[in-house]
């Protein structure tokens, strides 16, 4: 191949006056950036293979490196931007589709920036979380409409399996396979440790996981990877994948890179091969051959767990979540178009879906307005980025809410979009052993504890603020929030009032 | 008595424990005088293994019958009775060797510069190992009863 | 400005309530001299009572009280109610002019039952029906307004103060073995009528002190069922929650003041297994109907009131009882106003319900709560 016109992404800076020449830098960089040069007796930067994950930042003894965007430039260009001329570049050099990973990282506007949050004074005192008890406990599952009881107070209603959370917040799911062994190890832990769920994703179920059943989700996805009776049986819950926010209308991609000797027997599929999930259940292609998969499920599992479906958010989101309620569904997980993705191509990441925002307003309005919405539960995935973005996506509609790319970034993630190489220098989304073992689970696990902890106690802070004490009492709750700087249009479909109103 | 274990399913490999063992025996103390400064670098006191993807640090044992003890023709090499760290007293060494060929674990080093024996002293000066305190991942612990202590 | 209804106003006040658990009826002069004891925890724009076992002679009509803008919204609504239900009296309710109380609608009451093929065609029973008649009127029929729709009872409310209202309204001229009253204090100036306590459906009636900060849950939750809110005070939905929970699913009051004012999970882990079952189920059903926020309430339904605090009692409410008579208010004055020397006086622990019911034969021991420990 002739010379590429792609220049560097990144520059790497160093201070020579600050470098001591120890190496740690070029021992830990995966992408082979770094070197030690001695004839110069120096340290020398490829700033080509460079990605920005910072590990060489972050390790380096005397904060010797900075790495920043590369200052070369095309010339100003409102419309043919640096990223929209490079891509043709790396198009017509590879002839590829293009890959990248994590969530769309498109300027499209976050509407949950745009929604503020009451706060109770004078009619209404507010509550203070360290004095007074503060409920955030939920219960995800189908709901009977009314409770059966006879004259002695004993319940006759057979209330359907529930997924007990003390927290309103759950692992999302992400595949062995898309991240590594001791990635799972610490979200296992720490969803034990919580009290909560962790989604084992379409990777299948590792047999060193199994223990922790009582806490994992095990997906059903396309490919039907790893699916099995032991598999149905050892978790808690089970998730119908119809779709990712992060690609809507595809289905998952794992590069052959990534599929090890152990991914291989935990999928049951060859090793070194692309792990390639359809775009549709091969055995679903309407609401009713869904409706059978999901009673399917049931059997298998004796009734005894939920099952659930998660969709992406797509247009007609509201119409296809009502359908998923009446065909049986336990809960319907919905993944906004922020979600993230261990590889996609990058077109569909970045320009199909919808803000997750407006899919739960719009799929709760609908839900109530057939008079079922109090019979089934809501999660609501796709950038979650923080504790105002749950309280503010329970208000909407949601019972509960998955994270992921929190959950990474709390590990160590660096967001540099580079995981469909399989080269993740923290340990995340790679199953090279030599980059594995950099994610200590036990450090990982209390990290993802520590995150959680934080979230639920800020979020009884900001319920407290409210006036209530239980967090049933936020959920569909609206009348909380108020739109900043939206367009009417925009208030009605989330269902909310303009700030001052 | 505690000593220094190590997990190595998380070492790195990426040799901060060196690093700091070097810094924390320097006469600055501080990583870039230490580096920088020092004419001679100083010599680390541990001994890093690799075999990819398999990697960890190695520390003197302070074993209680340690070879390198018995076998020091100038009695340089001691176990200390209270703390049990065993400690290579620099002004009595001669750089022989001997100790390093005794060990059983080839813990010490030959330092040819001071033409001295290195070997780690726990950091007894500081009280805290200075390679468990800085190991990123840690995958070094000092403890009494092994790894899971 | 937006009429009420449209708009929310959170509102503090002052709430009192007095039955004869034998049913002897007493007039409305005690329950007026109680509430205006508390006349400082109003502002004199809005007062309301509701009183039960007032119309013997039409104990098995629907006696629906109404309040019109004008004439066209009375011909409208009347043309409705005729097609719908055989009235067997229509009259003006009886008032006394007061200076205190200006600006006042039409208002007008009809003894009425659902005419039989109307309700055979609705499928419906007479009550679920009477509801449809209710929120039709009240949503579409614009200046008119039903205030109350039970039998052998009746909602009287104004804008100005209870005391003043109970005059104009010549409620001493009534006898009831039931009277709930309601002093407002609204952080707005409404001048409708109608968003007055206390809130009525069928033989529901809420006074309440306090602001639900769940209102937009609860009254989405409702809105599932049918129930539709077109008040947008607090009150409202609290009436409807217990319609649902009392007549639409049967559960007995005890349990139904259980869900609005549910024990803590932490309480209930320490039940016995079959309470724990019970009140698991429960709080995981009816989650969405927990009323949160500062409360006190008093309920009026067929049976009798339960009185009732929000589980960490930020309002207050005290209880009496003298012979065959209990009594609740917001203040311990507004009860030794119009009893003298009673047996026994305390304070309800938030959440734990004052339930007083008529004697029956099957009676039902009357709630006993210990005091609120400092």
């Amino acid at each position: 191949m002739s010379l590429s016109y792609l220049t560097p992404e990144f520059k790497v800076l160093r201070d020579y006056d600050k470098c001591i020449n120890c190496k740690v830098c070029m021992r830990q960089c995966s992408f082979e950036v770094h070197s030690y040069d001695e004839h110069l007796d120096k340290m020398i930067s490829n700033d080509m293979n460079c990605v920005n994950c910072q590990r060489c930042v972050v390790l380096c003894p005397t904060q010797a490196l900075t790495i920043i965007k590369h200052p070369q430039t095309f010339k100003e260009h409102a419309n043919w931007t640096y990223d929209a001329i490079r891509d043709i570049y790396r198009q017509a050099e590879t002839g590829g589709v293009l890959l990248s990973s994590m969530g769309n990282d498109r300027p499209y506007p976050v509407y949950w920036d745009k929604m503020v949050i009451n706060a109770s004074q004078v009619t209404n005192p507010s509550i203070d979380p360290l004095r007074e008890p503060m409920e955030l406990r939920v219960y995800i599952g189908r709901k009977p409409d009314k409770i059966e009881i006879d004259e002695n107070l004993n319940v006759k209603t057979k209330m359907p399996p529930q997924l007990k959370l003390e927290t309103p917040i759950m692992f999302s799911a992400m595949s062995y396979g898309s991240i590594s062994y001791n990635a799972h190890a610490a979200l296992a832990r720490a969803a034990e440790e919580l009290g909560i769920l962790y989604n084992t994703g379409e990777g299948g179920l590792h047999k060193d996981f199994r223990k922790y059943g009582k806490n994992t989700i095990v997906q059903v996805a396309s490919g039907r990877f790893g699916v099995d009776r032991e598999y149905l049986n050892t978790a808690a819950a089970i998730e119908i994948k119809i779709g990712q926010g992060a690609k809507p209308g595809i289905g998952g991609h794992l590069p052959g890179e990534k599929v090890s000797e152990d991914i291989s027997a935990t999928r049951m599929i060859p090793a070194g091969s692309d792990a390639i999930s359809p775009a549709p259940h091969h055995d679903i292609y309407s609401i009713e051959d869904l409706a059978q998969l999901i009673y399917s499920l049931k059997e298998a599992t004796d009734y005894q767990k939920p099952v659930g479906v998660k969709i992406a958010a797509v247009n007609n989101v509201a119409a296809i979540a009502s359908g998923i309620a009446r065909a049986g569904a336990d809960y319907i997980a919905i993944d906004g178009f922020r979600g993230g993705t261990g590889a996609a191509p990058k077109r569909i990441r970045d320009n199909v879906g919808i803000p997750i925002e407006f899919a739960i307003a719009a799929v709760d309005a609908r839900l109530r307005s057939e008079g079922i919405r109090h019979t089934i539960s809501l999660v609501a995935a796709g950038s979650i980025r923080n504790s105002a973005d749950i309280v503010k996506a329970i208000a909407l509609g949601a019972d509960a809410v998955y994270i992921a790319t929190a959950a990474l970034i709390a590990l160590g993630c660096h967001m540099c979009q580079k995981c469909h190489t399989g080269k993740c220098n923290w340990g995340i989304a790679t199953q090279d052993p030599n980059l594995v073992k950099r994610l200590n689970p036990e450090i990982g696990y209390k990290r993802l504890v520590n995150l959680v902890q934080a979230w639920s106690h800020e979020i009884k802070e900001m319920l407290g603020g409210m006036g209530i004490n239980d967090i049933e009492s936020l959920k569909g709750n609206r009348l909380m929030l108020r739109g900043i700087g939206m367009t009417q249009k925009e208030l009605d479909i989330l269902g909310i009032l303009a700030a001052g109103e | 008595m505690k000593k220094v274990y190590v997990k190595e399913e998380v070492c790195v490999g990426c040799r901060l424990c060196e690093v700091y063992c070097i810094t924390s025996h320097s006469k600055y103390k501080d990583v870039l005088k230490a580096f920088k400064l020092e004419t001679q670098r100083p010599t680390p006191r541990i001994v890093i293994e690799e075999n990819k993807p398999v990697s960890f640090s190695l520390q003197c044992r302070h074993c209680n019958d340690a070879p390198c003890v018995k076998s020091c023709i100038t009695g340089a090499m001691q176990k200390d009775p209270s703390t049990g760290v065993v400690i290579c007293d620099t002004d009595k060494c001669v750089g022989c060797w001997t100790c390093v060929l005794v060990c059983e674990f080839g813990a010490i080093i030959r330092d040819v510069n001071n033409k001295v024996a290195s070997k780690c002293d726990l950091c007894a000066e500081a009280g805290e190992p200075a390679c468990v305190k800085n190991c990123p991942n840690e995958a070094l612990v000092y403890s009494e009863g092994g790894i899971s202590a | 400005m937006l009429k009420e209804g449209y708009v929310r106003i959170p509102s503090g006040c002052a709430i009192s309530g007095i039955i004869d658990r034998t049913g002897r009826l007493f007039s409305g002069q005690s329950i007026a001299d109680s509430i205006a004891t508390m006349h400082d925890r109003s502002n004199g724009l809005g007062g309301g009572f509701a009183a039960y076992g007032i119309y013997p002679d039409f104990k098995d009509y629907f006696a629906f009280h109404m309040f019109y803008d004008d004439l066209i919204a009375k011909q409208e609504t009347e043309n409705i109610l005729k097609a719908n239900y055989i009235v067997a009296l229509e009259e003006k309710i009886p008032t006394r002019k007061t200076a205190h109380i200006k600006n006042a609608p039409l208002i007008y009451r009809y003894f009425a039952i659902p005419r039989p093929e109307k309700l055979k065609l609705s499928e419906l029973d007479e009550n679920e029906f009477t509801i449809k008649f209710v929120f039709n009127i009240n949503s579409n029929i614009p200046g008119a307004y039903v205030f109350s729709s039970g039998k052998n009872m009746g909602v009287f409310k104004a804008v100005g103060y209870p005391e003043d209202v109970a005059n104009f309204y010549k409620l001493e001229s009534y006898k009831g073995y039931m009277w709930l009253a309601h002093g407002r204090f609204p952080t707005n100036t409404p001048g409708w009528w109608g968003g007055a306590h206390p809130f009525n459906l069928l033989n529901i009636s809420v006074v309440h002190n306090g602001e639900l900060s769940s209102y937009d849950t609860n009254r989405k939750y409702l809105e599932e069922f049918g129930y539709i809110c077109t008040l947008q005070t607090d009150t409202e939905v609290a009436a409807y929650i217990f319609d649902l929970l009392l007549r639409r699913h049967g559960l007995p009051i005890e349990l139904a003041c259980k869900v609005v004012a549910s024990p803590l999970w932490k309480q209930v882990e320490r039940m016995s297994p079959k309470e724990k079952i019970l009140y698991t189920n429960l709080k995981i059903i009816y989650g969405r109907a927990l009323l949160n926020g500062p409360f006190s309430m008093i309920i009026a339904y067929e049976d009798g009131f339960v009185a009732i605090n929000d589980r960490i009692k930020l309002r207050p409410l005290t209880a009496a009882k003298k012979g065959d008579m209990i009594y609740v208010a917001s203040e311990e004055l507004a009860i030794r106003q119009v009893c003298k020397n009673p047996e026994s006086v305390w304070i309800p622990r938030g959440g734990e319900p004052v339930i007083a019911e008529l004697i029956r034969d099957n009676e039902k021991e009357m709630y006993s709560t210990k005091e609120v420990t400092a």
